[in-house]
């Protein structure tokens, strides 16, 4: 499989990102550059985390305008795998790929911390591979408070777009186990079509057993699985 | 364009002595004008010259066969990790500025030390950071950790850089002058060494990064002077304004253009900026400089010559171009949007001449500027306060009847208490490296092939990609023992950071030191400051640990007093295999729990001298500390590595302040783990055998050399046996498991409720801040 990371000035989860696809998983990856005006030969673009052209203005805002953002909106649009990690969530929900908004934290300070996330919609290109306990994972975000109107989130809710949602190692889900104040424990969601997929939790930090765990690596794997099952059934 | 005329006041203003002036007039043979006068302050001030320390400086062990750039050389020194790979480690303060503006003074120190790291050549990769604030209660002490905090994390999180260790303590001395260290640490090939050179007769000098403002105008001289109640109001404008951004494009832009055979120096703009900077190549390459200060981006409109070199706006650097590659800076610079402008050139007369609007604004010899500050050798005086601590003994401080307070008051005494709230708003996992993340005694990072400042194209097959490297790394020192021993107290730095780097699995490769100080001028203190880099010198020699650099910061005192001396260490250690990778915490139940280390201290106050527990329970801050022999110190950590690498070790826990059971307390408590979910296993201790005048001692006493240690229990006795046949005490004191911690004495029995103890030792802090 050929995957793509984008390279923001500001980004530095680019590297993690590209270490875990192509070492730990052995898969073809390369960067795109934020001037980049076509994806090239990609099946799957991740945008990663990091501080997008300092994040000034408002996290991934400004990012939306620049050049490869809009190629990445042609190749979603034409259903290719896109995953945002981080402020590439900010940025999929600034560009409008995503529904949604991430604002500051409820306690207003950035937070690091390993979170343990029930997997709420096990049947989608993000999801499909790992069992039935919660992905143990690292967040390390100030502004990771996912907010919704009640429409969008109603929308969202029918159409089982949320697919991670901040959860005890149990995986019940309390105001307790919310990090962030996110509407409805809302870790991570995906779009409508359900080809792309933000979430605030880092699984690339959580891909390596000498990373304390290697949790993250289900939601690359179904990313492969799915990408794999697809094509097996084109040919 | 007028400048002031100089008078003996303006002299003065500059924190410059008639004598100084007399032998600046000597320097150049003429009266210096005004811009000459902020040049000549700027680089003679403590913090660039190091005017009131060289001498004393001289007594560090610098060499070991390891160090590929030894100290003093360059912005930071550097040493081989094998492999053909190597590391670039320092420690900075950014003492003064922190306690005007909390948030931009931490922040600035972090990209200054950022930028000393990848000036090398090397990609940083890990960030440590030390403090020590006032008590707790006060309002304001709040407010200065909470900026502190929140720029570190500020600085660091947006770079993207992990900040994996640290230390923060809380004592009144540092009340109105905290102290805020902050290290980094770089990798980079052995053939990837960068230096600061201005060379080769002709080559252009480049300015690249932000434009020159106003602010940080002549912040180093600040750095080196008292603070006073005007400070905060008159020295704001001394602090600079950090933006990691633009640090983390500068610093992308310069790997990639190192990576060409562009560079023929390179140097970061910090203390002092332009003028720092071009006198330092200069003096390095042998050569002269000829700026001209119109070409200089800038801020701010009609920013005088004076203004232009002693401002230290950040995230800027200077590089020395090999004459015909001026292409590719202007390359790669455009890539990133960074500005650039070519500002000068190299001579060969040793000159560094200033011009602007046409006219020469300062013409000055680079070297003596550089090199040729005046070098005192201040007056020491043993301080009268230690013959108090001296004659302090215990007869009037009652032993402890029940423990069980006592500990609960220690775990959630600040110094002590988990550091959560401040390390959980640090991203300390960013770059895929950190295996073993803060809350242990020394974090370990991975160093991998994208920890090298190669140019990213994953097209290339890295050459090293199966090479991978773990450093342990840690940051300590006890302000209090130094203050009531400051040589003991920094023999006890050193070995405490060694003892908390083989706990982790590692092996000692070298050391930066930050000297915290009162004024130098000051006997009592000076005396201080000689005392404390005796005891570091003998240590970092007995650990085969060279010092590679690092920082002085003197002046550090509110109005009412001097703070605590405060010589920060922080050493960074090698760990041969991951599995030899070991954290503080119990793991198993049932696992045997052995001191390593003698159980109570032969000096006359069992080891409470200057103790977390005579300050928390007694109120009392005195006492000869127990001292540390380098010897036993070192037996001490061979036998924990035998045992480590033997892989009898499940965990290993440095014993330092609140002594033994607040040792095995936070191997209860202290696991790893995701939000809410904590991981706690108890301990029955029985230490009724152990003979112990005072129980408070046995407990609570800070007996150097000592390691808690948990193994399987049917290696207990085998474990002990080795020890006892390397000539290190060990004991069995109990065993992991349950869910309270036990304890047995001769005096009787207490246990406390594990989920109890946690609560006041990890909310301790935030429920302060809350």
């Amino acid at each position: 499989m050929n995957f793509a990371v984008i390279r923001f000035p500001g980004s530095n989860c680019d590297q993690d990102c590209v270490h875990i696809l192509k070492n730990v998983l052995g898969h073809n990856t390369r960067y795109l550059w934020h001037k980049d005006t076509s994806i090239g030969e990609a099946d799957a673009i991740i945008v990663p985390g990091g501080f997008s052209y300092g994040d000034y203005l408002r996290t991934g805002s400004i990012a939306q305008f620049s050049p490869v953002m809009q190629a990445v909106k042609e190749f979603a649009d034409k259903g290719g795998l896109v995953l945002g990690i981080c402020n590439g969530f900010q940025i999929l929900c600034e560009t409008g790929l995503l529904p949604g908004a991430l604002v500051r934290n409820k306690g207003l300070k950035f937070i690091c911390e390993h979170v343990d996330l029930k997997v709420a919609n096990k049947n989608t290109a993000f999801t499909n591979v790992g069992g039935d306990s919660p992905l143990r994972i690292p967040i390390a975000h100030g502004e990771g408070c996912y907010f919704a109107d009640d429409e969008t989130l109603a929308s969202l809710k029918s159409n089982d777009q949320i697919l991670w949602q901040y959860a005890n190692k149990d995986g019940e889900i309390s105001e307790a186990t919310n990090p962030n104040g996110s509407v409805e424990n809302i870790a991570g969601i995906c779009n409508a079509a359900k080809n792309v997929a933000g979430l605030m939790p880092h699984p690339e930090r959580a891909s390596e057993a000498i990373l304390q765990g290697e949790d993250g690596k289900a939601i690359f794997q179904s990313m492969i699985e799915w990408f794999e099952k697809q094509n097996k059934a084109a040919a | 364009m007028s400048e002031p005329a100089i008078t003996p006041e303006l002299v003065k203003e500059h924190n410059l002595t008639p004598e100084e002036y007399e032998q600046i007039k000597e320097i150049l043979g003429r009266e210096p004008n005004f811009t000459e006068l902020g040049i000549f302050s700027v680089m003679w001030s403590e913090h660039c010259s190091y005017k009131n320390t060289r001498p004393l400086l001289k007594g560090f062990p610098t060499k070991s066969p390891k160090i590929l750039v030894p100290a003093g050389e360059e912005n930071a020194g550097i040493i081989d990790i094998g492999d053909g790979l190597a590391i670039a480690f320092k420690i900075e303060s950014h003492n003064h500025p922190s306690a005007v503006e909390p948030f931009q003074g931490a922040t600035t120190g972090v990209g200054g030390i950022i930028r000393d790291i990848f000036t090398m050549g090397a990609r940083p990769v890990a960030a440590m950071n030390s403090l020590r604030f006032g008590n707790l209660e006060s309002a304001e002490v709040r407010r200065l950790f909470s900026g502190v905090v929140e720029g570190i994390a500020h600085y660091g999180n947006c770079f993207g850089i992990p900040t994996v260790a640290g230390e923060v303590y809380f004592d009144e001395s540092y009340e109105g002058n905290p102290l805020v260290n902050a290290f980094a640490l770089g990798v980079l090939r052995h053939d990837q060494i960068a230096r600061g050179a201005a060379k080769g007769i002709g080559n252009p000098v480049f300015y690249v990064g932000p434009a020159t403002g106003r602010d940080g105008l002549a912040g180093a001289a600040f750095a080196s002077q008292d603070l006073t109640e005007e400070s905060a109001e008159q020295q704001r404008g001394a602090v600079q304004v950090g933006d990691p951004f633009m640090e983390k494009l500068c610093m992308e832009a310069c790997l990639e253009l190192l990576d060409t055979e562009a560079v023929a120096g390179i140097q970061d703009m910090g203390a002092a900026g332009l003028t720092c900077s071009t006198c330092e190549t200069a003096a390095r390459g042998g050569t002269g400089i000829i700026l001209d200060l119109n070409k200089v981006p800038q801020r701010g409109p009609d920013m005088t010559p004076y203004e232009l070199m002693l401002s230290e706006s950040q995230e800027r650097m200077l590089i020395i171009v090999n004459k015909g590659h001026e292409e590719e800076v202007q390359r790669i610079f455009d890539k990133w949007d960074l500005p650039w402008a070519e500002v000068g050139v190299v001579t060969d007369d040793g000159r560094m001449i200033v011009k602007h609007d046409g006219n020469v604004v300062a013409d000055m010899p680079a070297a003596k500027l550089a090199d040729d500050a005046p070098i005192y050798h201040r007056e020491a005086k043993e301080p009268a306060y230690l013959a108090d601590v001296r004659a302090f003994t215990l007869d009037s401080t009652t032993d402890v009847e029940d423990p069980t307070d006592a500990l609960k008051k220690l775990l959630a005494w600040p110094s002590i208490a988990s550091k959560n709230w401040v390390y959980r708003q640090y991203d300390h996992m960013v770059r895929n490296g950190s295996s073993v993340v803060p809350g242990s005694d020394a974090a370990v990072i991975r160093i991998k092939a994208d920890s090298l400042p190669q140019n990213l194209d994953s097209s290339v097959e890295d050459p090293m990609k199966e090479v991978e490297k773990y450093l342990a790394m840690a940051v300590d020192c006890n302000g209090v023992y130094c203050y009531l021993d400051p040589y003991e107290g920094s023999k006890i730095a050193v070995a405490e950071c060694a003892r908390n780097i083989a706990c982790s699995g590692g092996v000692p490769l070298g050391t930066t030191d930050n000297l915290n100080f009162g004024n130098p001028h000051n006997p009592e203190l000076f005396w201080q400051l000689k005392e404390s880099v005796r005891g570091l010198a003998e240590g970092c020699t007995a650990f085969n640990a060279p010092v590679t650099g690092g920082n002085v910061s003197l002046y550090n005192q509110n109005p009412t007093r001097a703070i605590d001396p405060t010589p920060t260490i922080a050493m960074v250690g090698i760990i041969e295999k991951p599995e030899h990778i070991t954290t503080q915490w119990f793991k198993d139940e049932g696992d045997a729990i052995i001191l390593l280390g003698a159980p109570v201290s032969s000096d006359k106050l069992g080891g409470l001298g200057g103790s977390a527990y005579l300050q928390v329970i007694h109120s009392t801050k005195s006492g000869t500390p127990a001292s540390v022999d380098l010897e036993v110190e070192k037996k001490l950590h061979a036998t924990l590595r035998s045992f480590i690498d033997c892989g009898d070790i499940k965990s290993a826990h440095d014993c330092s302040e609140g002594g033994l059971l607040t040792a095995v307390a936070e191997s209860c408590i202290s696991g790893q783990s995701a939000r809410g979910d904590h991981h706690l296993i108890g301990a029955d201790l029985d230490l009724s055998e152990i003979a112990s005048d005072r129980i408070d001692a046995l407990l609570f006493g800070e007996t150097q050399s000592r390691i808690v240690i948990s193994v399987p229990a049917l290696d207990a006795a085998k474990v002990e046996e080795r020890a006892k046949a390397l000539g290190v005490p060990a004991v069995t004191i109990g065993k992991v498991g349950g869910n309270e911690l036990k304890l047995k004495t001769a005096k009787g029995e207490s246990s406390w409720d594990l989920k109890e103890i946690h609560n006041l030792w990890y909310n301790a802090i935030g429920n302060a801040m809350a």
